[in-house]
C-alpha cells in the first residue's frame, strides 16, 4: 500500500510537468492550428531564465584576500555578489536563495515576448502550410534554440537549488499512519503540483469566465464564423501563442530544483507531452490535463522494479503502449471531440 | 550494323563506377609507406578525438586544453609541464627536449565523437584518411573507446585512450595499438571497498542502480564482488537508462527495499541527476536497520562533483587523479595548466595530457613512429613523474597500474574548485589483478598492426 501511494505521489510532479506543457500543446493547436515541435524548447527556456536570474544575482566583483590562497598559491580572490553589497548581505543573501520563485515573476514577461516573436516573426508564415512543414519549421526552431542554450550554458546540467525552506523533505507515510520513513516525499515537488494546479486553473478559469476567453473558444470551434462576426480573433490567438508560452516556461522555472537544467531537457519532455496530448484527445484542454497526470503516475508504477523485474524495460515503453491502446479503442483519445483533425 | 551508342545514362554510369574507384579510402589503397601515414615532411599530425558536443561536453573540452597544452610542451613553448618531471623507472630523465617528436614539429586535427560510437568513428576515420593522423587519442566515454580502439587496430595506427574506465578497455576488447593510463572499474572496486568497511562496517546491505551500458555493467560488477568480499550483501541492481534525466522512481523503492546503502553507478550529467534526487528523497538523513543511510558513487570527478553542488558533501569515490595532490609533476601540471586557463585541470585532462606525452616519449625511445616499434617501447615500460607515482605499462593488457585515489566529497570547501578531498592513496599493489582475471577474461591483444 505504502508503495503504491509513494509512486502515486511521484507520478504527481512529473504527471503536472507533462500536464502543463501538453496544456500549451493543445492551446496552440487548438486555437492556430499547429503543431508545435519548440513547446519542449520553451520549458527549456523556462528553467534557464531561472538559471540566468540566479547568474545574474550573483554576479560578483573581486577582491584580493592577501591572507588566504587560490589553488596556485596566489592571493586568493574573494568573489562578493554585488546584491549583498547593495542591499546588505541579508536582503542579498536571501534574494539569491529565492531566485527561483522570483523567477516567475522575470519569466512572464520574457516568455510572453519571446512566444510573440515567435508566432510573428516565424510560425506566422506557415499557417497555410502542411502540417508536416510546420513540424519540421518548428523542430529546427527547437534545434537551434537548445544550440544557443548549449553555447552559453555549456551541456553540463547546471544545479539550481530551491529556498532552504522547501530543501528538505517530509514524511507523508507518517501523517497517514503508516510507519515512519516509508513515504518520503521532498517538499519542493509538492509546491510543484500545488503550483501547476493553481496555473492550469488560471488559465480554465480565463477561458472559462472572461469575454476574451469566450472569444477564444469559440474561434477554437469555428474560427471562420468568429471571423466573419468582425472579431480580430488572429490577434487573440496570437496572444494565446504567448499565454501556452508562459505555461510552458513557468513550468520550466520551477522544475529546476527537480532537475538540473540542461539544454536538451525541453526535447525530453517535448516527446512524451505529445503523446499525453494525443490520449488526451487532440484540441482538449481537460483531456490533455488529465492524461499528463495519468501517463506521470503510470510511468513512475512501470519503474518500480516490482515491475521492471518481472518486465525489463517496461518503464521506457508504457507510456507508449497505453498510447497505441488507447488509440485503438478510442481513435480521438480519452476526450477528445468529433472533427479535430479530421477534416 | 553496330551501334555504338553513347547515351547520358552510360556516361553516368561509367563516371559513378570511375568515381568510386577514385574515392576508395585511401587506407586501403596506399601501399608507399611502410605503414599507415608515416610522416614524411618536417611535421606530424596527432588526432585528438573528444566530445564536443552531447553530455560528456564539458569533459571534452577539458581533455582539448590538456591536449593543447602538450603540443605546446612537446614543441617547446610554454613552461614545459610535465616534461621537466618525467622519468623513467630507472630513474633517468625523459628523451624528450621540447624539440617536437623525433625532430618533427608537433601538429593536431580535432574531431567530436559526439559521445557516440558510430559519431566517433567516424571523425577517427577522418583524421586517418583525411588529415595523416598517426596516432589518435581522446574520448569520454568507454562505448567510444571501444569503438575508436577496434578502428585504429584496423587501420594501424596507435590508440591513447582517453577517460575510459570499463573494464572492457583493456579487458575482453583490448587490442594491441590500444593504451589505456586511465583506471578502471576493477581497481576502483579493490580501492574503495577497504575504505567504506573501514567508514561503514562491513554489515551492510547495497543498493546499486546503473548506467545501462559497457561502463554500468563493469562497475556494478567491480563494486559489487569486492563489497561483497568483505562482507556487504547486494539487495538489489537496478539497470536506468543512459539519460535519464529524472531518477526519482528509482530512488524512492530504495529505502523499502532494506538496504542501508545506495552505491550510484553513473557518470556525468546522470550521476548530478541520480544523487541530486536521492538527496531530496531525503536517503542522506534517513535511517536503515538501525545505521545511517550512505550513499557511494564509484567514479567521481571534479566537472561532476561541481554539478552535484553540495549534495556530494561526504560521499565517497574513487578518481585517477585530483589537482591537489602535493607531489612534484601533479603541482607543475596543475601550475602550468591553470596558468595558462585560469582554474585546475580535471582528471579528464590530465590523464589526456600523459597519454600525450607517453606516446611522444615512446616514439622518441623508439626511433620511429612505426606503430609496432611505438607498441614494444610502451609495453612493460616503467615510468614516474607524471602524477601518480611510479606507473607501469603491463605489456600484457596495454593497461597502465598506479596508484588511486579515494576521495570524499570535501565538507567545507575552500575555493570553487576545492571539491573533493583525498582520503586515501590507494598502493598500485592492492589493486593489481592477473590479464586472465574474471572480470577482464576472454579478450586478447592480437598482434600489433602497422596499416598500409
Amino acid at each position: 500500500m505504502d508503495a503504491i501511494i509513494l509512486q502515486i505521489l511521484n507520478g504527481l510532479d512529473k504527471g503536472s510537468a507533462y500536464a502543463l506543457i501538453a496544456l500549451g500543446l493543445t492551446l496552440i493547436f487548438g486555437t492556430l492550428g499547429v503543431v508545435n515541435f519548440a513547446h519542449g524548447a520553451l520549458f527549456m527556456l523556462g528553467a534557464f531564465v531561472a538559471v540566468t536570474l540566479n547568474k545574474i544575482l550573483t554576479l560578483s566583483f573581486t577582491t584580493v584576500d592577501e591572507t588566504r590562497t587560490d589553488f596556485l598559491g596566489n592571493p586568493a580572490k574573494i568573489e562578493t555578489p554585488y546584491v549583498e553589497a547593495w542591499f546588505g548581505p541579508e536582503v542579498g543573501g536571501w534574494m539569491i536563495e529565492w531566485s527561483v520563485p522570483l523567477a516567475i515573476l522575470v519569466a512572464i514577461p520574457v516568455m510572453a515576448l519571446i512566444g510573440l516573436v515567435m508566432e510573428r516573426g516565424l510560425i506566422k508564415h506557415f499557417y497555410k502550410r502542411p502540417h508536416a512543414d510546420q513540424i519540421l519549421v518548428t523542430f529546427g526552431l527547437a534545434i537551434v534554440l537548445q544550440e544557443i542554450v548549449k553555447f552559453y550554458y555549456g551541456a553540463n546540467p547546471i544545479p539550481t537549488p530551491a529556498p532552504e525552506a522547501f530543501k528538505g523533505s517530509f514524511d507523508f507515510g507518517a501523517l497517514l499512519g503508516f510507519d515512519p520513513m516509508t513515504i518520503i516525499y521532498p517538499y519542493w515537488r509538492l509546491v510543484y503540483f500545488l503550483f501547476a494546479m493553481v496555473v492550469i486553473g488560471a488559465v480554465f478559469a480565463f477561458l472559462q469566465f472572461t469575454t476574451f476567453g469566450m472569444v477564444v473558444r469559440a474561434g477554437m470551434a469555428d474560427r471562420e464564423t468568429v471571423g466573419l462576426l468582425g472579431i480580430n480573433i488572429d490577434r487573440r490567438f496570437t496572444i494565446m501563442f504567448a499565454i501556452a508560452a508562459i505555461v510552458a516556461g513557468l513550468a520550466g522555472v520551477m522544475y529546476t530544483p527537480i532537475l538540473s537544467p540542461n539544454y536538451h531537457m525541453g526535447m525530453d519532455f517535448l516527446v512524451l507531452s505529445f503523446v499525453v496530448v494525443v490520449v488526451g484527445g487532440m484540441g482538449s484542454l481537460p483531456g490533455a490535463v488529465l492524461s499528463g497526470f495519468l501517463l506521470g503516475i503510470l510511468q513512475s508504477f512501470a519503474s518500480m522494479s516490482q515491475v521492471t523485474s518481472v518486465l525489463p524495460g517496461i518503464n521506457q515503453i508504457i507510456i507508449y503502449l497505453v498510447a497505441i491502446i488507447v488509440l485503438l479503442t478510442r481513435p480521438r483519445g480519452l476526450m477528445g471531440r468529433k472533427g479535430v483533425m479530421e477534416e | 550494323m553496330t551501334k555504338f551508342d553513347i547515351t547520358r545514362r552510360g556516361v553516368l554510369k561509367t563516371g559513378a563506377i570511375a568515381g568510386a574507384g577514385v574515392a576508395l579510402p585511401t587506407i586501403f589503397t596506399k601501399r608507399a609507406h611502410a605503414y599507415t601515414n608515416e610522416p614524411t615532411g618536417d611535421t606530424v599530425t596527432l588526432g585528438f578525438n573528444v566530445p564536443q558536443s552531447g553530455p560528456y561536453a564539458d569533459e571534452g573540452a577539458d581533455e582539448l586544453r590538456a591536449y593543447r597544452l602538450a603540443v605546446e610542451h612537446l614543441n617547446g613553448e610554454g613552461d614545459g609541464g610535465m616534461l621537466n618531471t618525467f622519468t623513467y623507472g630507472s630513474g633517468a630523465k625523459t628523451e624528450l627536449s621540447g624539440n617536437g617528436i623525433l625532430g618533427k614539429k608537433v601538429e593536431y586535427v580535432t574531431g567530436d565523437t559526439q559521445t557516440k560510437s558510430d559519431a566517433a568513428r567516424a571523425s577517427a576515420r577522418s583524421m586517418i584518411e583525411k588529415d595523416g593522423a598517426v596516432m589518435i587519442t581522446g574520448g569520454s566515454s568507454s562505448g567510444v573507446a571501444v569503438a575508436v580502439q577496434a578502428l585504429c587496430q584496423e587501420a594501424g595506427v596507435i590508440f591513447m585512450s582517453g577517460l575510459t574506465h570499463s573494464n572492457d578497455t583493456t579487458g575482453k576488447d583490448r587490442r594491441a595499438n590500444g593504451f589505456r593510463h586511465f583506471f578502471n572499474s576493477y581497481m576502483s572496486g579493490a580501492a574503495l571497498a577497504p575504505v567504506l568497511a573501514n567508514a561503514y562496517g562491513t554489515d551492510r546491505k547495497a543498493y546499486h542502480l546503473t548506467a545501462d551500458y559497457n561502463w554500468g555493467y563493469t562497475t556494478e560488477q567491480a563494486i559489487r564482488e569486492s563489497t561483497e568480499d568483505i562482507g556487504w550483501e547486494t539487495v538489489n541492481a537496478v539497470k536506468t537508462p543512459l539519460g535519464a534525466g529524472d531518477f526519482s522512481s528509482y530512488i524512492t523503492p530504495v529505502l523499502q527495499s532494506g538496504a542501508d546503502v545506495l552505491v550510484l553507478n553513473h557518470y556525468g550529467g546522470d550521476m548530478v541527476n541520480s544523487l541530486t534526487n536521492a538527496v531530496q528523497f531525503g536517503l542522506r538523513e534517513a535511517q536503515a536497520n538501525g545505521k545511517d543511510f550512505q550513499i557511494v558513487v564509484p567514479l567521481f570527478s571534479r566537472l561532476m562533483a561541481r554539478g552535484a553542488g553540495e549534495n556530494i558533501k561526504g560521499i565517497f569515490g574513487s578518481t585517477n587523479w585530483h589537482w591537489s595532490l602535493s607531489d612534484e609533476a601533479s603541482q607543475t601540471f596543475t601550475r602550468s595548466f591553470g596558468e595558462k586557463y585560469g582554474f585546475p585541470p580535471s582528471q579528464a585532462a590530465h590523464t589526456c595530457y600523459v597519454q600525450t606525452l607517453l606516446y611522444a616519449d615512446a616514439v622518441q625511445r623508439a626511433g620511429s613512429f612505426e606503430p609496432c616499434a611505438v607498441v614494444e617501447a610502451l609495453e612493460d615500460f616503467e615510468f614516474d613523474g607524471l602524477g601518480n607515482g611510479p606507473t607501469l605499462y603491463r605489456g600484457a593488457d596495454h593497461q597502465a597500474f598506479k596508484d588511486v585515489l579515494v576521495v570524499k566529497g570535501k565538507e567545507n570547501p575552500e575555493s570553487e574548485f576545492d571539491l573533493l578531498e583525498i582520503v586515501e592513496i590507494t598502493p598500485v599493489d592492492q589493486v593489481t589483478y592477473a590479464p586472465d582475471h574474471p572480470q577482464f577474461a576472454g579478450g586478447s591483444l592480437g598482434s600489433c598492426n602497422n596499416g598500409a
